[in-house]
Order: C-alpha cells, then structure tokens, then sequence
C-alpha cells in the first residue's frame, strides 16, 4: 500500500501525454479513410454536374438530373442493371447451394485428405484475374481453345467462336464465378458445420434417421445463421459485381456487352474509354445510393425476423 | 458427422476428389501450354499432353523481355511495401479502438465502419486521385487506391485485441513505466501474430493480384505495369499486336511479339510465387477466412 500512492500519482500525471500518443496513433488511418472513403462519398455530388477538367471539377457548372437523363436514353442503362442484379442473385442462390453441399462432403472426411481438399479447393480462391482469363483463354480460344480442338473436334462437331456469342457468357461467367469462389464460402460454412455436437447425429441414427433427414433436421438448422450472414451480405452487394470477371475474363469484347456488361464494367467503359463522366457518374451515384438502401433494408429485414443475425 | 455408411465414405471423396481436379486442371492446362512447342501449339491447340514440348517461351522471357522483369520487380514492390504500411496502419488505428480509456473509440469505430456500407465509387474516387491528388503515372497509383487499408481488418483487428490481449498485462506493462508505443510492441504485438498474419496475408494476396489500379491510373507510363497489368494487356491487345507485328515485321520488345506459348508462360511465371508461397501459409489462410469470415 505504501508503495501505491507514488505509482499511482505517477501514472496519473503521465496519463496525459501518454494518452495522447494513443489518439496520435490513428492519425495516419482515419487520413487515409478521409481520402480514400470519404472524399469521394462527397464526390457524389459529381452526378449533378457537367465535369469539364480543363475548368476544374469544382468550377464545372451544376446541370440538375441531366446526367440521368442522358443515362436513361438509352436502353444500356437498364441492360446493366438487369445483368447486374441477375447475376447476383444467380450467384447467391448456386453459390450458397454449393458451398453447403462441399461443406457436409467436407464434414464427412477424415484428417489426411481433409487437408488435401482443403488446401486445393481454395487455390481457384488465390488466383488474379488475369490469370483466371488466360485459363478461360485456354479452354475458350477460337483457334488453339482446349473445348475446340480436344472435345468438340474429335466429336466432329464444329468449332464454336465463344468470344463473339453472348449467349454461352452467363452460363461460362456463373462457372467461374462458382470455381473462384467456392472453395472460400464451403471453408466458411465447413467451420460452423464442425462446431456441430456428434450427439445430436448419433441419436437420429438411433432414432432411425436418414441421411437426407440428418442434413435436413440437424445440418442446416445448425447453418442457419451463417447461411443467413452470408446471403445478407451478397444481398447488400446486389448492384455491384466483380469488375475483373466481367471485363477481364470476357476480355472487354464489344460483342459480348449485351450479357456481360455489368454497372461496374459501364462505370469504367464510360468514365475512361468513352471519356463520357456524366451517364458514368449518374450510373455510379445511382449503384452507391441504391446499394446503401439495399444493406439497411436487408439489415432491417434480418433484424426483424432474427436479431441475433443482424450484421448492426 | 453425419452417419451413414454409404455417404460417408464413397460419395464425399468421390465428388471431393472430382472438385479438386476441376480446381488444379486448369492450372495443368496453363502450364502445359507454356511448355508446348508453337507449332504444336498452332496445329492442336492447348492440350494436357502434348505431342512435342519445348522451353522456348521460358527461354523468350529471361533472355529477351527486360520489360517483363521489371515488372514482376514491381509487382514485389509494391507488394512488400504496400503489405508493410497495411499492417502497420491497420494496428495503429485498431489498439487505440480497443482502448478503454481513448475517448470516442466508438465514434472513431463507426467513422471506420460506415465506409463498409456506403462508397462513393470509382467515377468521383478516381477524380479525386487523378485530378486532385495528381497520382496518374506514378508509382503511388498501384499503390494508394484501395489497398493501402482495409476497413473490415481494422473491425477485425480491433476486435481480436479486445477478446485476446488481457487488460490486465496492458496495465502491467503500463504501471513498469512503458510507454503506449512500447506496450504494443513489446507486449500486445507478440500476442497477435494470428491477426497480423491474417491481414498481412490477406493485404499481399490483393496487391500481387491487383491489375485494376495500373489500368485506371496507369496511361502513360506503362513501364510502371505490374506483371498483372503485364498479362491483361497483352490479352486485350492480342489480336491488335498480332496484325501490327505483321506489318512492322519482326521486334522484339514486350507487347508486340508475344505468341500465345509466351503469354502463356507470362501467366506461369506471375502465378508461381504465390503457388511456391501458400503451401507454407495454407493453414493460416483457413484460420484467416474463418476469423474474418463471417461477422467481423
């Protein structure tokens, strides 16, 4: 007791400066959100301008909703709407569907080659996009393509010019999205799928249970709020898509827009190929509002029917 | 586990042993092709075996194609250098978060939260860079935009110090008269190498990877590409630089030549060190995605 009087006036009169190096500590990352996050939230307000650079984006005049306008003349605005939200939804439901599917397969394997399933199903996961579009390049390739020339080929029928018929894109893009992705979400839904109690099982089995009833009765009630975390958060990311997937692997093929143009892809063809700011601003103001609304409501939603999963 | 003798053994392994050659047969198929002799190439395609092998494409790259050096140097660049200021800026906005005694933690955590939810997007985030911060044609492009924090690591580091670091070794540390700077790092950082690896890992996989900033804010200087941007060019330019090389004639300086063997082989060499890589580090990434996977 003797001793703690001095300590603790000591700490008391270093609390000070002391703390101050905490607060000195964040300086550099919440600069770095400023610049990075919330300037160009303010820089929303872009969409209701006519951006000339050679004036300066802060003296272009004010122009109202023109920008919409313009964007909304054209059928292409509602085109990539519709491929964006569609793919999403493609992409949640067989996304998700397979992810629990690999992940009970996973549940059923012993050590050893756990670790080997493990550890190759997520190297698609690993992989850049621009190496994800010289695989596709090599299977696609009109001429020198692996489905041209060893399985098409050798069945005598003729060979098929992927890269200008838009409509194999959505079936071609939902595979890869599907064998990029899906070794990352089985590992997610795999590690609540462990935490499971052996109990529950062994006496279902004595109960009489199927295979079937098993995963139905005790397998997915147990994901239930990992399958609902998930799908929330791809809802809330309706309107965006990955941008890599849908202008790389298509390799920015004009004859492809019509199924694998996307808002993302539109954004960047207008903003820096087609030197078009004003439809691109109005199209992105339009992805940033609407995916805003988007991740409240569906949090909303979830934390009505159950609050334990809500993400806020 | 799900009980049954049937499904527990044959089925799982058969359609897990199935998805795991759906996942490396692509890559066999890259390889293959970057060890394939061009004619064989021209005339058969791409195949897993083919009829006649050749390391000409290797041999193109390490003889002929400074370009393609230098920007795989790049590329470990600003991989190292960028992981480095993520890591270090993610701690130092996290500790402070998981303080109690910093004032406005939660505010501050809010602030860091809300950008998850809300973006402004590319149109006026690459105004701001290009026209107000001026990084157009620097190496700063590859290195700034996007990847230099991520929102949802400082979340998760922030909640890692507060459920493993024990208040009371911090108080400790404090009350033998160490600074805050040296409590982390001498008593909080040796705690945490499971987060730090995780975001570290996570930050260098996405700077390796990344193609998108050198395509934005890269126009002129593409000497500044990243092996990534390397790959995607020549792809999109493919065709173009074919009728152009057949009108200049012969030139062999990257983005001209490039036959289909060499791309391939581009592919290859800007895959490999992640692939010599994630064997050492494949257990940590498991733990990482599960960490970070569901709710931050």
């Amino acid at each position: 007791m003797k001793m703690a009087t001095p300590t603790s006036s000591k700490t008391k009169h270093r609390k000070g400066p002391k703390n101050i190096a905490l607060y000195l500590l964040m300086i550099p990352g919440l600069l770095y959100l400023l610049i990075n996050n919330y300037l160009p939230m303010f820089g929303l307000s872009f969409a209701f301008k006519k951006i000339n650079y050679t004036v300066g984006v802060f003296e272009s005049p004010w122009v109202g909703i023109d920008n919409f306008r313009y964007l909304f003349k054209t059928s292409d605005a509602y085109i990539v709407f519709r491929n964006t939200i569609l793919y999403n939804l493609v992409f949640i439901v067989l996304g998700t569907v397979l992810a629990i599917t690999v992940a009970i397969l996973l549940g059923q394997i012993k050590k050893r080659m756990l670790r080997v399933y493990q550890t190759s199903i997520l190297i698609p996961y690993l992989l850049s996009t621009a190496v994800i579009s010289y695989l596709a390049f090599a299977f696609l390739s009109m001429d020198n393509g692996f489905i041209n020339n060893s399985i098409l080929e050798p069945l005598g029928m003729d060979a098929v010019g992927w890269y200008s018929a838009p409509g194999y894109w959505p079936v071609i893009l939902t595979i890869i999205y599907l064998w990029k992705s899906f070794g990352y979400s089985s590992i997610l839904y795999y590690a609540t799928l462990i935490g499971i109690d052996d109990s529950y099982y062994e006496a279902a089995v004595i109960d009489g249970a199927s295979t079937w009833q098993q995963i139905k009765f005790i397998t997915l009630p147990c994901l239930k709020s990992t399958i609902i975390t998930l799908v929330v958060i791809h809802l809330g990311r309706m309107f965006y898509s990955d941008f890599g997937l849908f202008y790389q692997v298509p390799m920015n093929n004009g004859m492809l827009y019509s199924t694998t143009n996307t808002i993302d892809t539109y954004v960047y063809r207008s903003l820096l190929q087609l030197n078009d700011v004003g439809r691109s601003s109005a199209a992105g103001f339009l992805q940033s509002i609407l995916g805003f609304v988007l991740v409240l409501g569906a949090n909303t939603l979830t934390r009505k029917v159950d609050k334990e999963n809500a993400l806020f | 586990m799900i009980t049954n003798s049937r499904l527990s053994k044959i089925i799982p392994q058969t359609v897990l042993a199935l998805l795991t050659l759906a996942c490396l047969l692509p890559l066999l198929l890259l390889t293959m092709a970057s060890f394939t002799d061009e004619q064989t190439l021209i005339q058969n395609g791409y195949s897993f075996l083919p009829q006649k092998f050749s390391l000409a494409s290797y041999e193109y790259i390490f003889k002929a194609s400074e370009a393609i050096f230098r920007a795989y140097g790049i590329t470990f660049f600003i991989t190292i250098v960028g992981t480095f200021l993520n890591i270090v800026m993610t701690i130092f906005l996290a500790y402070p978060l998981s303080r109690p005694e910093v004032k406005g933690r939660n505010v501050v955590a809010f602030i860091v939260f809300f950008t998850m939810l809300f973006s402004g997007g590319l149109v006026p985030t690459y105004i701001m860079y290009s026209q107000i911060f001026q990084i157009r044609d620097t190496i700063f492009a590859l290195l700034v935009p996007s990847f230099l924090m991520s929102p949802f690591n400082v979340i998760l580091m922030r909640n890692y110090f507060k459920t493993n670091i024990p208040e009371e070794i911090v108080e400790a540390a404090k009350l033998d008269g160490a600074s805050e700077l040296k409590t982390l790092l001498r008593v909080v950082l040796p705690m945490s190498s499971p987060i730090i690896g995780t975001v570290g890992l996570m930050s260098g996989l996405a700077y390796w990877n990344d193609w998108t900033n050198g395509l934005y804010y890269l126009v002129k200087r593409t000497d500044l590409y990243s092996i990534q941007n390397v790959l995607t060019n020549m792809l999109n330019n493919a065709q173009f630089l074919k009728t152009a090389t057949q009108m200049q004639g012969v030139n062999i300086e990257l983005g001209t030549i490039p036959s289909v063997g060499i791309r391939m082989a581009i592919a290859v060499v800007a895959l490999v060190p992640v692939m010599i890589v994630y064997p050492f580090i494949q257990k940590s990434f498991v733990k990482g995605i599960v960490i970070g996977g569901v709710k931050g």
